[in-house]
């Protein structure tokens, strides 16, 4: 890889000082004086239909503008997704609906002039409800004879296994070879049944959106998404406005990880400014983000390896199943990322099965969250290859080494599995899990500690796990990037990719300034509008750094190739005599300044704007590699413990950015612990969440991690800008095995049920001496 | 909540005839928490307003002013050598800085929150609660009153003692509320054992204490029975934080472990010698 | 309603608030913009304001006892603010960036101690600012090598 200036080194994010200083920048800042409040009433009750609703008091009481319910809306089945076109994702919801499938589900919305009104008229709005029977168990859901979408008029846009009579909202099944008779065939075989709940995004900012129009009389969105451009598209789509009408504009985001691809409050204030024409504003409470937006889909998954003894592993048998929650948005999808992303870290074995089913439940919603699917089945798998390793009395570094993904290798499972279609096949251009694994050893000091060391009255103990993510989802997804040449010479960059603080904007911008020979400060740039930037999906699927970096750099190259083109015709040379270094176009005996050059093309000779757009969609998804390994200090009375280290070794291409691509794997190593360690969902008997706040669900401090040792290999994708592959998402998905295989090292026993705390390590500990005895 | 009014007191006699007025009038200490609750209060009794934020060292006694906030009690140097330091310690592990900078103890005790890491610590230091109309009664004897307080509480007292104290919180994260909580002190009087989050509120362990205080020559033998007692005779049940069992479990561990702590700390004191 | 006149940012301001008024609304009359809500529950941190320079959640303080008090939300502290996203930027401990500006205000209530700052306290002062981003390593990191410049550890 020849030298990078700007790329592959620490650039300060571009939006971090005024964020610091506390400019306006997110959506909540930039609500009109006189907008609407908007509050919505939430269903108390897990499954109900609505039997009569009244809502003339409530019209009437004085600041109160608008009241809406089922009744005010044409039913047409959408799903929330906030995917691509057309959906994987089953149309089951309506934006207001007589049937409530969860408690927080959506039974009408009021405008009012302030919160007071609002929230007063909410109590004046007079439901009977037919209480229905829920199902709460997503174990006792498939063909129960509760259905939790008994209405006829909601459809898969293509199949996906959505059956609502039998409460499926997808289903999947993929086989390589003949799975049974290769496991019969094994001499070890090892198996367990594996359990992650429901985690919440918790991102800090609550889902934020408001509406009004503008002089043009267009509606014009603010919100607190990853996905402005699908936005667009569903509420024309769900509300019958022109898509020509609408524009959303995304600022600032606080945080999303998955939770804010999806549609929440865009289409109630949408439609609230729509029949009051007037400005409309909504902000998510904690408790409705916890109650009404989704989560993470919780999943059972049954596992199976078969291996020689020698180690090689010959067969890996999955089973799924997730729970979906009252809609199905990301139902198959997440399903299959936890085959397609994690199955293949084992590559070579004879055959792989993978399969499920996605059900329906009375429960909060699940749906996108960083991992998507990856780390509940590198949980299963990463815990299940040391139970193996186990069983063969085999190192389990050792086993892994033995038998993963290794650069140049393919797996069959990316030509079959895509993200709700049929996959891409490729093979592994860049991979350097070996070093990945090879130096966490080192940092980890894993030899000193392994399997465990008895310190006072403690017990040291390490543990670790592999793992894969993607970038982005080829031939799908699309991202483009405009840039403009200005007088004087500086650019400006315009992407739809979507910032919500994992600094796209500032690696976007890098990849620009790179490309264009120049620095940071002299490309200004400007994201996710959907009037004056150019489309892009969104962010999610890990695709920003690879698609809509790609796109930067096409578009950076045709500028410059634009800017030479207008050199040469000024030097009177040809383009390939001219030498260019940022600032200057040189030729033999003649030179330009990039700012002379400028100034002559808007002021003076020739005169154009010089703007180039291009876009990038992938051929494949290259995937990240990482492995981590925690090191944890158990109290064996009590089984307390602490996370005193985690070692991340990743490989994730060129590193665009060194902080930011840092703070991309810390994040995401943090939310995997919360998620492994203590971050926990407990409903009611009649399905009422009891941790719907920040009380009660607890996400990592500062004190629960006592320090993060994080590294990047020397990696070079071929494919991505500058080498560059995704760090957006594979942080997340080694803690969860990490910490089982961990605390396994420890005290010998295996929990195999997320999130693992103290207390089940004691139970579990109980049932072994009581299994002893 | 909703608060119709807002009543600044000039004396705490004003405080508590405007608190006994009216059955929807409430004492105010830190107001952080009005808006978690559902009730409509008619006149908030602003407390802040009274001069009831200190802690005073009386010679023989510890005063600290109801409305001094947790922070505060955190960071005083005096409080800090009482009884080992534990209420310090335990106040320091309250959510964050912040917060403790608005969050009285006057506030924290009238409360008698199950979670509480305030009341089990005060309970092994003998705390005894100074209300405006009732007077002085141990921390124990108030915890016993059932139904609403309606007196207000002016200070609380703690004996100036030479002890040693132990004081752990058990949680799943720093910053969550206990699973358990536990409090051990030696001094003169002998040891004090209190439990609290288990989930409901903070208690003296009567038996245990009662069998080391008995004891002659406290050894191991005594300290394993107390804490056995002590998680065995405590009364514990189930919430989303923690099962009976495990609580129980922790009690037993962590009682003992505080008692061998203590133990050390006084007899390395010398007894009575400070 | 209750009368009251307090500074906030160096500014006199008096006002009319409710008796159950809290500072997060208070300030966003005065069109504050950087004083956001994150929880509801006192639990997160973002909202964090200094008043007579201690940290509080700005949610759980009653506008209605701040009379006399000085107020610093990070609009008052903008320099320092910057200066301290330098060092958040050079470590990638900024990112989504709700959680900073209170953040910014803990730090400086931080500089007010008179001993040498330690780890200890960093991490003490932070305790209740919940961030979803950063991990929090990469920020402690990032406030130590600020205080470490500016002569206070």
């Amino acid at each position: 890889m020849s030298k990078t200036r700007v790329v592959n080194q620490v650039r300060p994010s571009v939006d971090g000082k005024g964020i610091m200083q506390g400019r306006k920048g997110y959506t909540h800042d930039f609500v009109p004086d006189d907008a609407l409040i908007v509050k919505v009433l939430r269903s108390p009750h897990a499954f109900a239909k609505i039997t009569s609703i009244k809502t003339d008091e409530a019209k009437q009481l004085s600041g109160v503008h608008c009241v809406l319910t089922h009744l005010d809306f044409k039913r047409k089945a959408h799903t929330r997704a906030g995917q691509g076109y057309p959906e994987p994702s089953p149309h089951d919801t309506f934006v207001l609906d007589y049937y409530l499938r969860y408690v927080g589900d959506e039974v009408a919305v009021v405008a009012a002039d302030d919160e007071d009104t609002a929230l007063e008229a909410l109590s004046l709005i007079k439901v009977d409800y037919e209480v229905l029977e829920p199902v709460l168990d997503f174990e006792q859901a498939k063909d129960n004879n509760i259905r939790v979408h008994p209405e006829e008029d909601i459809y898969e846009m293509f199949p996906i296994g959505f059956d609502p009579k039998r409460n499926l909202a997808a289903a999947y099944h993929m086989e390589v070879g003949d799975v049974e008779k290769t496991l019969k065939a094994a001499d070890v075989v090892v198996e367990s049944s594996f359990y992650t709940q429901a985690q919440a995004h918790v991102m800090m900012e609550p889902h934020t959106v408001h509406a009004s129009f503008d002089v043009y009389g267009r509606l014009t969105l603010y919100s607190s998404t990853q996905t402005p451009f699908h936005v667009r598209r569903i509420i024309s789509q769900t509300l019958a406005i022109p898509l020509s009408q609408i524009r959303v504009i995304k600022p600032r985001v606080g945080g999303g990880f998955g939770g804010k691809q999806a549609i929440h409050g865009e289409l109630l204030v949408a439609a609230i400014a729509l029949k009051t024409n007037k400005p409309a504003s909504l902000r998510y409470t904690r408790q409705e983000v916890f109650e009404s937006t989704y989560t993470r889909h919780p999943m059972r998954i049954d596992l199976k390896i078969g291996a020689k003894k020698d180690g090689t592993i010959q067969a890996i048998d999955c089973y799924g199943l997730s729970d979906t929650g009252a809609y199905g948005e990301h139902a198959l999808t997440v399903f299959m990322v936890t085959g397609s992303k994690v199955l293949p870290l084992y590559n070579k074995v004879d055959s792989v099965r993978f399969h499920g089913d996605v059900v329906y439940t009375n429960r909060t919603s699940s749906g996108a969250y960083r991992g998507y699917g990856a780390i509940q089945g590198n949980f299963a798998l990463e815990s299940l290859i040391d139970m193996l390793a186990d069983k063969l009395a085999m190192d389990p570094v050792k086993l892994r080494e033995k038998n993963m993904m290794k650069e140049g290798e393919t797996s069959p499972i990316f030509e079959i599995m895509g993200e709700g279609t049929e996959g891409t096949a490729m093979t592994m251009d860049s991979c350097k899990l070996d070093v990945c694994v090879e130096e966490g050893l080192k940092l980890s000091k894993w030899h000193d500690i392994y399997p465990r060391k008895q310190t006072n009255n403690k017990i040291k103990s390490v543990g670790m796990a592999i793992a894969m993510q993607g970038s982005g989802i080829p031939y799908i997804d699309m991202g483009a990037a405009t840039i403009k040449l200005n007088d004087d010479g500086f650019y400006n960059l315009m992407v739809g990719a979507t910032d919500i603080g994992q600094g796209s904007d500032t690696i976007l911008t890098q990849i620009a300034a790179e490309a264009l020979m120049t620095e940071v400060e002299n490309v200004a740039v400007y994201s996710s509008d959907s009037d004056l930037t150019p489309f892009d999906a969104g962010a999610y699927a890990s695709s920003t750094t690879y698609v809509s970096g790609n796109a930067v750099l096409k578009a950076a190259e045709s500028l410059k190739a634009m800017m030479l083109k207008e050199a040469a015709r000024v030097l009177h040379v040809k383009e390939r005599d001219i030498t260019f270094d940022g600032k200057t176009f040189k030729a033999a005996d003649d030179e330009i300044t990039l700012s002379s050059l400028s100034n002559q093309l808007y002021y003076n000779d020739e005169q154009k704007q010089l703007t180039a757009t291009e876009s990038y969609v992938g051929h494949k998804s290259p995937p990240p590699f990482m492995a981590g390994f925690v090191t944890i200090e158990i109290d064996p009375q009590t089984c307390e413990f602490e996370i005193l280290n985690y070692t991340s070794v990743v490989d994730c291409g060129t590193t665009i950015n060194k902080a930011l691509a840092k703070g991309q794997i810390e994040g995401g190593i943090v939310q995997g612990l919360g998620m492994a360690c203590f971050e926990d969902v407990h409903i009611t008997k009649t399905g009422r969440l009891i941790s719907n706040n920040m009380l009660n669900y607890k996400i990592p401090g500062v004190h629960d991690i006592q320090s993060l040792t994080t590294m990047f290999t020397d990696s070079f994708e071929p494919s991505g800008p500058y080498g560059a592959k995704s760090v957006g998402e594979i942080g997340i998905d080694t803690p969860p095995a990490a910490l089982a295989n961990a605390v396994y090292n420890a005290l010998g026993v295996r929990l195999t049920s997320l999130p693992i705390t103290p207390e089940k390590i004691f139970k579990a500990m109980k049932e072994k001496e009581r299994n002893h005895a | 909540m909703k608060v119709n009014g807002l009543f600044k007191p000039k004396t705490l006699d004003e405080a508590y005839h405007k608190l006994t007025e009216h059955s929807k009038n409430v004492v105010m200490a830190g107001g952080a928490w009005l808006r978690l609750s559902n009730r409509t209060v008619e006149e908030a009794i602003d407390l802040s307003v009274l001069p009831l934020s200190y802690v005073k060292d009386r010679g023989d006694v510890v005063e600290i002013g109801s409305m001094t906030t947790l922070h505060e009690i955190e960071t005083d140097d005096t409080i800090k050598s009482l009884y080992g330091g534990i209420l310090s310690q335990a106040v320091s592990q309250i959510m964050g800085i912040g917060l403790r900078n608005v969050v009285t103890i006057g506030g924290n005790v009238v409360a008698r929150h199950g979670f509480s890491d305030v009341i089990t610590p005060l309970l092994t230091m003998r705390a005894k609660l100074h209300f405006y109309k009732r007077g002085t009664i141990s921390l124990e004897a108030f915890l016993d009153i059932r139904g609403k307080t309606t007196d207000v509480l002016e200070k609380i007292i703690i004996p100036k003692r030479k002890a040693a104290g132990y004081f752990k919180k058990v949680t799943k994260t720093a910053l969550d509320f206990a699973i358990i909580n536990v409090s051990v002190t030696c001094d003169e009087e002998g040891f004090s054992v209190a439990v609290g989050s288990r989930p409901s509120v903070g208690q003296l362990a009567y038996e245990a204490m009662g069998l080391l205080n008995q004891a002659k020559d406290v050894d191991e033998k005594h300290i394993d029975l107390a804490a056995f007692k002590a998680a065995d005779l405590l009364k514990f049940s189930d919430n989303h934080r923690g099962s009976q069992a495990y609580r129980e479990e922790l009690t037993a561990v962590y009682v003992k472990r505080g008692l061998l702590a203590v133990k050390t700390c006084f007899n390395q004191r010398g007894g009575h010698d400070d | 309603m209750i009368n009251i006149t307090f500074m906030v940012n160096h500014r006199k301001h008096s006002l009319e608030v409710k008796p159950g008024e809290y500072l997060i609304e208070t300030l966003k009359r005065l069109n504050i913009h950087s004083v956001r809500r994150g929880c509801d529950t006192a639990s997160c941190g973002v909202c964090t304001v200094l008043v007579d320079l201690k940290p509080v959640p700005s949610c759980a303080t009653l506008t209605a006892r701040l009379a006399g008090k000085n107020v610093t939300t990070v609009e008052g502290i903008h320099d320092e603010a910057g200066a301290l996203a330098d060092y958040f930027g050079l470590e990638g401990a900024d990112q989504c960036g709700f959680c900073n500006p209170g953040i910014a205000l803990s730090v400086h209530a931080l500089k007010q101690q008179s001993s040498p700052i330690t780890e200890a306290d960093i991490k003490q002062a932070l305790t209740g600012h919940l961030c979803r981003c950063s991990g929090y390593v990469s920020q402690v990191k990032a406030i130590m090598a600020y205080l470490k410049d500016d002569a206070h550890v």
